[in-house]
């Protein structure tokens, strides 16, 4: 995938929970720039800062200094009010445990973000019809969650985050609670539905048989950015 | 967003069920208890409610509620129809008597006397026979309720029901023969005593010998004239209290209220269910939403303000609010229908379903409240913890 625009800059991140004797520092000034229409990889052991670095990626966490630009938008400078707008318009997320409304079919599911931007029900189902076909759930739509295998599950969560058609996708171990099959199967998904030209996609994962999907991984340890390589085979 | 509020709460039925159940015992017993408590209370003045021709009543000035009867003069009639603004003035005697029934047993029975002229202050609706009737030599008209049960005549066989009292059928009202013409339907009163309509004359022929016997004094205003003003004149002019029908009622619901254990025990019991529907959907509304935390986390992830998950709560708190509301207050007013004509006070007016309609409110608010809380204060990263 040829990458042109700049999605996300981050500029020196540090995060510190706590205060005092319990202050732990999650990110230890970060820097790292995704480019639009690639597929990034966060790696690296537990607790090493993966999650709290897609958070303020995501703007759904403010960093303690630094500051994170998405698609040309200063998240630190973002009121509260626009940060919240800014996420339900241009993030699209996928989650380590799905995540979906258990008593939503998963049409219903998948159109939730349309409704939180305020799309009429009718015109937001319909959307989502269309994005469970390109899942190749398009027959499951009236399922429940309860109804589907996790393999399943998670392409609803995929095409939750695509409905809106977002700018960024930012997913959280999606793969760690499916087998390896499904887990490809997923991946396979990610990279040929969710990945576009304008789009670019943050994965965080634990899981090594998933980094050959990524076009770039980059490996954290302790709170930074030891190195970004341009794909699995360097690693 | 309303649409998947609704899922969401409907979609766990048995924590959905939960709320309601909650909210429709508290709406009931709330409801119900109230109910009992207003249709006692309205017993307590049913004897003024009946006399509805009466503007005015003159008492005794030491005189507390209905029952509190302290006897005047017989001549404390003649200086009331003397005050400015009377149209007429009427002497009613009130007791409690000894009736002897037929099978010897006695009954104390409430006695009303009324004006030998008028009849001024008769029962409100005649079951049978007519009021004029009393005009007739020891003749009584028996209230339909006393008449069927405890003035009854003894069964005609062992274990069979006992006869009702009928046009035509004699008792003894202190030694004194009285014969019954008619038969009259009024509100039960609160000690649920029969009620016997006579004369004034004849009813202070039933009474103990005393020097006072006037019980009452019942007034109708000139046109024009009003009514308070006219009390305030008859009790400047004889040093006799004077009230209007409502005030008089007002007092003797006051006088319950204030020396009977009535609304404490009531208060309790509509506290009680206050208390416990609270507790049961308070703690489920708050289970549900906690259980639900995570959901509305990745809500707000996908851009869903506070405003937002704010307006779903209060949606679904008020449809189980709602639907609780609907259910209590119809099985309440069901149980009122059901127990119409047994001795069981209940009186249902809107106000009391404005009351509930209220505390309904607040157990949803509060229920609402520390939810919502929660839901503010959530962090959205949270949805990012496995």
């Amino acid at each position: 995938m040829i990458a042109h625009e700049r999605a996300v800059l981050c500029e020196n991140i540090t995060k510190v929970y706590g205060s005092g004797p319990d202050e732990v520092h999650a990110l230890r000034g970060v820097d790292l720039e995704i480019r639009a229409g690639e597929l990034l990889m966060l790696v690296g052991p537990s607790g090493c800062g993966k999650t709290t670095l897609i958070s303020i990626i995501a703007g759904i966490l403010d960093p303690t200094a630094g500051r994170a630009v998405v698609f040309d938008h200063d998240l630190k400078q973002m009121p509260d009010r626009e940060k919240v707008r800014f996420r339900g318009r241009s993030i699209g997320f996928v989650f380590q445990a799905f995540n979906l409304l258990p008593s939503l079919s998963a049409a219903e599911n998948v159109a939730v973000p349309l409704h939180i931007l305020g799309k009429p029900r009718k015109t937001a189902l319909a959307r989502a019809h269309d994005v469970l076909k390109s899942v190749g759930l398009g027959e499951r739509a009236n399922a429940r969650p309860s109804q589907l295998s996790g393999g399943q599950q998670q392409r609803v969560a995929i095409a939750r985050a695509l409905v809106h058609e977002p700018k960024l996708i930012v997913c959280d171990e999606p793969t760690s609670s499916l087998d390896q099959e499904t887990g490809q199967k997923v991946m396979q998904i990610l990279r040929d539905v969710a990945l576009a030209p304008d789009r670019a996609l943050v994965i965080v994962t634990h899981d090594a048989r998933t980094f050959g999907f990524a076009d770039r991984i980059a490996k954290m340890n302790d709170g930074v950015i030891e190195e970004i390589v341009e794909s699995a085979a360097h690693l | 967003m309303n649409f998947i509020a609704l899922k969401m709460l409907t979609g766990d039925r048995a924590k959905y069920l939960g709320i309601i159940m909650g909210l429709t015992f508290a709406s009931l017993l709330i409801t119900q208890q109230m109910a009992i408590f207003t249709g006692l209370m309205t017993r307590t003045f049913g004897s003024i409610t009946d006399m509805g021709q009466a503007q005015v009543w003159v008492m005794d000035s030491k005189v507390q509620f209905i029952d509190d009867v302290k006897p005047m003069q017989s001549t404390q009639l003649y200086r009331v129809r003397g005050v400015d603004g009377v149209q007429w003035a009427v002497p009613l005697y009130k007791g409690l008597l000894k009736a002897r029934l037929a099978n010897g047993a006695f009954q104390t029975i409430n006695v009303f006397g009324l004006d030998d002229a008028t009849l001024i202050g008769g029962p409100p609706e005649m079951v049978e026979g007519s009021l004029a009737d009393l005009r007739r030599s020891e003749s009584v008209i028996v209230d339909e309720v006393g008449a069927n049960g405890r003035l009854a005549r003894p069964p005609s066989s062992p274990g069979g029901a006992p006869t009702p009292l009928r046009v035509g059928d004699s008792l003894e009202i202190n030694d004194h023969r009285a014969i019954v013409v008619g038969i009259c339907r009024v509100q039960r009163t609160f000690q649920s005593q029969p009620v016997v309509y006579t004369t004034y004359s004849r009813a202070t022929t039933y009474a103990p010998r005393e020097r006072k016997l006037l019980s009452f004094v019942l007034v109708g205003v000139k046109p024009g004239a009003d009514a308070q003003e006219v009390c305030r004149t008859i009790t400047h002019a004889t040093g006799l209290s004077a009230y209007t029908r409502d005030d008089f009622s007002w007092m003797t619901i006051r006088y319950f209220m204030k020396y009977t254990g009535i609304p404490i025990n009531f208060g309790i019991a509509v506290l009680l269910g206050f208390l416990v529907g609270t507790a049961i959907a308070g703690q489920t509304f708050y289970n549900f939403t906690l259980e639900n935390l995570r959901q509305f986390g990745a809500l707000k992830a996908m851009g869903a303000d506070n405003g937002m998950l704010l307006r779903m709560i209060v949606l679904q708190a008020v449809l189980v609010g709602a639907i609780g509301y609907g259910i209590g207050v119809g099985l309440a007013s069901l149980f009122g229908i059901v127990s119409k004509n047994t001795e069981l006070a209940f009186r249902l007016p809107w106000q009391i379903l404005a009351i509930t309609a209220t505390a309904v409110l607040a157990i949803c608010v509060f229920s609402a409240l520390i939810s919502i809380r929660k839901v503010m204060r959530l962090e959205p990263a949270v949805v990012f913890k496995a």
